[in-house]
């Protein structure tokens, strides 16, 4: 945290602070904690963030890398991986095959699980797919109402909203509602669906493929599916439209 | 348990914020935390999916509501290395490991990293075990109030489903969090109609699908 404006504090104390019980983080006057203003301007739902989380963190790390229970390179590894290599580009590369290889799309729907793996994109939080196919008729929406479940080798980690309270309460009673703040309304004629990730099926949606795109090549179609298009939340846009991110 | 979690359908949240071009990671404290909760589960030893998000949900709820999503997982990791009995809380407090303690060798070094991310850990078992329902059946998801970790969402308690497909048998959830063995029993999709779920106010032609475990369900 750039802005940590406290006094600088050792080690032992922080992790005191982080003691096994969750009581010590009540205990914690968040009061003291000033919030976070991140130079990038994001308002994801951090009120008051603690100042000395980014403390707290690192110095479990040190006490765990001292016992040698875990290998700095390998924790620059795995961030590595799903900051650079698991993302949603994997899913688009996913529908975009879908898209132009009928065959491809039938074994998609059939045994999502293994017609992904096809592609090389397999992994935690993705064990069981299940792909969701929308069409004129019918738009499938994801949730996880309890937690965070999101298909990790398709779309890599979840964003901050997919997460947050107003997306996980709404999605299920609201689900019009959710979709309109999106950009995206629904005739009433078209059936929403709406699936609450309650078990560990992980859940991908086939997006429609938009008019005006026959020319384009696998490529090309790949760069126009959006992460939100595969959750569910948009529509992939033809080309002159532009994206969304 | 009846924990702020369980968050379908409650209102008053407020609108959902998209941030446009979002990193992954928002701050560098954030990704290290994700980074040792993946490693330190990866190295084997008493703990599972279940029980990660049993600890979840139980920190204070006013904490979990105002902590962000990686805050929630810098609260529990303390807690899970000492669970794991990989720390002891002695060595949480001072900050060092304990005098005369022997050093471990990491069991996953980088070159390991791009196989254990790659590498499926199913909840899907194997086993024959009797399906209580099948595609078509009606269902009523139960009336239950587990004080301990459930998958089953509070506002399809009670309500009316149909069941769309036999997922196949899976990890009980309810048992695994707390270490009480598997209980592998047959997971289903069920369809819940929106005016079953949320009244008359809902439009009569949109659903919610939840995958439900055969112990969460009774018989019409």
């Amino acid at each position: 945290m750039g802005n940590d404006k406290k006094p600088p504090v050792g080690r032992r104390g922080f992790l005191k602070d982080a003691a096994a019980t969750a009581a010590a983080f009540v205990a914690e006057p968040s009061a003291a904690h000033g919030h976070a203003h991140h130079d990038h301007g994001h308002d994801h739902q951090h009120q008051a963030v603690p100042s000395d989380v980014a403390l707290r963190v690192k110095a479990l790390e040190s006490l765990l890398v001292e016992k040698g229970l875990v290998d700095r390179a390998a924790l620059d590894a795995v961030v590595d991986s799903y900051e650079t290599k698991i993302g949603p580009r994997n899913g688009a590369r996913v529908v975009a095959r879908a898209w132009v290889d009928p065959a491809y799309k039938k074994r998609l729907l059939a045994d999502p699980t293994a017609a992904i793996a096809e592609l090389g994109y397999s992994g935690g939080q993705g064990e069981d797919m299940v792909v969701l196919e929308n069409s004129p008729k019918i738009h499938n929406l994801v949730v996880c109402t309890l937690c965070s479940c999101y298909p990790w080798p398709v779309l890599g980690l979840p964003p901050v909203w997919y997460k947050s309270a107003p997306y996980r309460s709404r999605a299920v009673i609201d689900p019009r509602g959710v979709l309109q703040e999106f950009g995206l309304e629904l005739p009433e004629n078209v059936e929403v669906r709406v699936w609450d990730s309650t078990a560990e099926i992980r859940y991908l949606v086939l997006p429609e493929r938009p008019p005006g795109t026959d020319h384009l090549s696998e490529d090309a179609l790949a760069a126009l599916v959006t992460r939100d298009s595969m959750i569910g939340v948009t529509k992939v846009s033809p080309p002159q439209a532009g994206g969304r991110a | 348990m009846n924990g702020v979690h369980d968050m379908g359908g409650m209102q008053g949240m407020g609108p959902v914020v998209h941030e446009k071009d979002e990193p992954v990671f928002h701050e560098a404290w954030e990704s290290r935390v994700y980074a040792l909760t993946r490693l330190v589960r990866a190295g084997g030893g008493r703990w599972n999916i279940d029980a990660g998000r049993y600890e979840i949900e139980r920190l204070p709820p006013a904490e979990y509501l105002r902590m962000s999503y990686y805050e929630r997982w810098a609260a529990r990791l303390p807690i899970q290395v000492v669970k794991m009995g990989l720390v002891t809380q002695a060595e949480i407090e001072s900050g060092t490991p304990a005098s005369g303690s022997a050093k471990a060798t990491p069991q996953l070094t980088a070159l390991r990293v791009p196989a254990m991310v790659a590498t499926r850990v199913s909840t899907k078992r194997d086993v024959r075990v009797k399906a209580t329902f099948r595609r078509g059946q009606r269902v009523r998801a139960r009336n239950m109030h587990p004080p301990g970790h459930t998958r089953l969402p509070r506002y399809a308690r009670g309500k009316l489903g149909t069941v769309v497909a036999d997922r196949g048998v899976f990890v009980f959830p309810d048992t695994n969090a707390e270490f009480l063995g598997e209980k592998p029993q047959h997971l289903y999709s069920v369809r819940f109609t929106a005016r079953e779920l949320w009244g008359d106010r809902a439009s009569t032609r949109d659903s919610v699908y939840l995958d439900l475990w055969d112990d969460y369900l009774e018989r019409v």
